[in-house]
C-alpha cells in the first residue's frame, strides 16, 4: 500500500467534565485500507469516531480529509465531503419502506436516476426483494444490512462502521465481511469492532485505544505481538 | 415508488372535480360554508407541511395566517392597493414571518419550538391590538366591495367566491401533492422520523426544517389573504391563539401527514361546530368529546387510520 493518506487527525482532544475521553490522539487513515479501532470499553473509540464524523465537536486538534481541513465542518457537511457513519445502535427509518430508506441515501449523493440507483444499492446488500417492506418489519440482521447498504449508497470516501457485527449470526457476519471487502479500495473503511475474529480477518491495520490515548498502531500480527496491548486488552 | 401514481391522481383530481360539481348541487348556505372550508383547508395544509410531514409542532401558526390577512388587508384598506397586489403581499408576509420565526425558533428543538412559536404568535396578536389606530384592533377592517375585485371578477359574489376558493384550494392541493412526492418531501419525512439519522445522511436539519416552515408560512399567508378578500373582513381574532389551535385540530382529525387530511378535518370540524352550536351553547364541549374519541380510537386521524388499514398508497 503506497500509503496515500486519506485522513489525518492531529492532537484530537475531547474532555467530558474531568473525563478525558479522547486525549491528544494522532490518527491517520491510508487511502483504501480497512482499519480497525479496538480497545476496552470506555477507551474512547466511539468518541474518537464521533469527532471524525462531526457528531462530537472538536475541542482541540485538527482533522484533514484528503488535505482539506474539516475540523470545524458540521456533521452533515462532512457526510457530503465523503465521511459516512453507521450507528452503533441500528438507525434506520423503521416506519418508511426499505426502498425509501435507501433512496434517502442515494439522493443525498445526488444520483441522477434515483429509482435505478436505489434498486442497485439494495441489490448490493441482497435486500432488493424486500424493497416494499417497512424497514421496521425487517429482521435485525436485515436492518443492519440495510444500514450498511445506506452507508455504501452514499459512496463515501471513508465509511465508518460502529460495531457492525454486534448481534449478528455467524452466517450474517460472513456476508458482512464480504461486503466490507468489496467496498475497498474505492472506499476506506474504519471499523470499531469487539469481535476479534472479524478484526484479525478484515483489518489491514489496527489502532488500539486505551484511556483516550493511542496505545499502538500496526498490522494484526504486530498488534498480536505487542506486549502493552496484551496487558491492556487482550488479557494476555 | 410509482405503483400508486394513477390511483393517487385519480383520487385527488376526483376530489377537485367533486368540489367543482358541488357548487351546482349544494344550497347557497352550504356552498358558502364549503368556500370557507376550502380556504381554511389551505391554511391547514400549510400547517400539515410543517407538523404532519416535517414533525414541527407549531402553536403559533395564527401569526402567519394573521400576517396573510393583515398583509393583504392593510395595504388594500389604507393604501388603496388592488386585490392582486394585496394577495401577493399577504403571501409574502406569511412566508417572510415564517422565515424570521424559523431562523430564531429552529435553533432549538422539540418543546422549545412549540413555546417559542406560541410566544411569537402572542406577540403578533398583541402588536395588532397595540396599533389599533391602523389595524382597527378587535373591531377589524372591513374590505370594501370595490376592492374585492380580482382580474375583473367580483369576489363578493357567491359563485365567483366559490370558484376563487376552489382555484386556490386546487393549486394548494396539487403543489402539496407534488411536494410530498418529491425527493425534498422524502427528506422532510426523514427529518420527522429520525433527525440524527438524516443528519448523518448529509441533510442539514436546520435548512430542511426552515424550508418546510417557510412553505408552511406561505400557505398560511395565502389562506389568510384569500380569507380576507373573499369574506371581506380582517380582524385581530384571526391572529389569536384559537386560530393557532384550529389547524392542529383539523390536521389531527383528518390525518397528519396526508394530503387530503387537512381538508377532510376542516370540513368535519366545521360542520361539527356548526351542528353542535345549533343544539347547545356548549359546542366546544362537543368538539372536546370528539377529539377525545379521536385520540383514543384513531390517533392517526381518519386518513392516517385508513392508510394503516390497507390504503398504503395514500400520500
Amino acid at each position: 500500500m503506497a500509503a496515500l493518506t486519506l485522513l489525518e487527525a492531529r492532537s484530537l482532544t475531547c474532555h467530558f467534565g474531568g473525563l478525558r475521553a479522547v486525549d491528544g490522539v494522532d490518527f491517520d487513515l491510508a487511502q483504501g485500507e480497512i482499519h480497525a479501532l479496538i480497545g476496552p470499553n470506555g477507551a474512547g473509540k466511539t468518541t474518537l469516531v464521533g469527532l471524525l464524523c462531526g457528531r462530537v465537536p472538536v475541542q482541540s486538534g485538527s482533522i484533514r480529509l484528503a488535505g482539506r481541513d474539516i475540523t470545524r465542518l458540521p456533521a452533515h457537511a462532512r457526510v457530503r465531503a465523503g465521511i459516512a457513519y453507521t450507528f452503533q445502535i441500528t438507525a434506520i427509518y423503521p416506519r418508511l419502506t426499505v426502498l425509501d430508506n435507501i433512496a434517502l441515501a442515494v439522493q443525498s449523493r445526488g444520483a441522477k436516476n434515483l429509482a435505478a440507483g436505489s434498486l442497485a444499492a439494495l441489490d448490493r446488500v441482497g435486500l432488493a426483494g424486500r424493497a416494499a417492506m417497512l424497514a421496521g418489519d425487517l429482521s435485525y440482521g436485515h436492518q443492519r444490512l440495510l444500514e450498511l447498504g445506506m452507508g455504501l449508497a452514499l459512496r463515501p470516501r471513508l465509511l465508518i462502521l460502529d460495531e457492525p457485527t454486534q448481534g449478528l449470526a455467524n452466517a450474517e457476519i460472513e456476508a458482512f465481511k464480504a461486503l466490507v471487502r468489496g467496498a475497498v479500495p474505492d472506499m476506506t473503511v474504519l471499523l470499531i469492532e469487539h469481535n476479534m475474529d472479524v478484526v484479525m480477518d478484515l483489518a489491514d491495520r489496527i489502532t488500539v485505544l486505551n484511556f483516550g490515548r493511542v496505545l499502538a498502531t500496526g498490522t494484526p500480527a504486530e498488534i498480536r505481538a505487542n506486549a502493552a496491548v496484551q496487558a491492556a486488552y487482550l488479557g494476555g | 415508488m410509482n405503483g400508486g401514481a394513477a390511483k393517487i391522481w385519480a383520487l385527488h383530481l376526483g376530489v377537485l372535480a367533486a368540489l367543482l360539481a358541488a357548487q351546482a348541487v349544494l344550497p347557497a348556505y352550504h356552498a358558502g360554508n364549503l368556500a370557507r372550508i376550502m380556504v381554511l383547508a389551505v391554511y391547514a395544509m400549510g400547517f400539515n407541511i410543517a407538523f404532519g410531514y416535517t414533525g414541527l409542532l407549531s402553536l403559533g401558526h395564527a401569526l402567519f395566517f394573521g400576517a396573510g390577512l393583515y398583509g393583504m388587508g392593510m395595504p388594500v384598506a389604507l393604501a388603496g392597493w388592488g386585490a392582486g397586489a394585496g394577495l401577493v403581499a399577504g403571501l409574502a408576509a406569511g412566508g417572510g414571518l415564517a422565515l424570521a420565526v424559523g431562523l430564531l425558533a429552529l435553533r432549538r428543538a422539540g418543546v422549545s419550538f412549540m413555546i417559542v412559536t406560541l410566544m411569537f404568535a402572542q406577540a403578533g396578536y398583541l402588536t395588532i391590538l397595540y396599533y389599533t389606530p391602523y389595524t382597527r384592533g378587535e373591531e377589524g377592517i372591513v374590505i370594501d366591495r370595490a376592492a374585492r375585485v380580482l382580474m375583473g371578477l367580483d369576489l363578493s359574489q357567491d359563485a365567483t367566491r366559490y370558484c376563487a376558493a376552489l382555484a386556490l384550494f386546487a393549486a394548494a392541493l396539487l403543489v402539496n401533492l407534488a411536494l410530498v412526492r418529491s425527493p425534498f418531501g422524502r427528506v422532510m419525512v426523514a427529518m420527522r422520523e429520525n433527525e440524527e439519522r438524516s443528519r448523518m445522511l448529509g441533510y442539514d436539519p436546520f435548512r430542511v426544517k426552515l424550508a418546510a416552515l417557510v412553505l408552511s408560512g406561505l400557505y398560511a399567508g395565502a389562506a389568510g389573504a384569500a380569507y380576507g378578500l373573499l369574506f371581506g373582513y380582517v380582524g385581530a381574532g384571526f391572529a389569536s391563539i384559537q386560530y393557532s389551535i384550529l389547524p392542529l385540530l383539523y390536521v389531527l382529525l383528518g390525518g397528519a401527514g396526508t394530503v387530503l387530511g387537512p381538508f377532510l378535518g376542516a370540513a368535519l370540524m366545521f360542520y361539527l361546530i356548526d351542528l353542535a352550536s345549533g343544539v347547545t351553547t356548549a359546542h366546544l364541549l362537543v368538539v372536546g368529546a370528539a377529539l377525545l374519541v379521536l385520540v383514543l380510537f384513531a390517533p392517526k386521524g381518519i386518513l392516517g387510520t385508513l392508510r394503516d388499514r390497507g390504503l398504503t398508497w395514500l400520500p
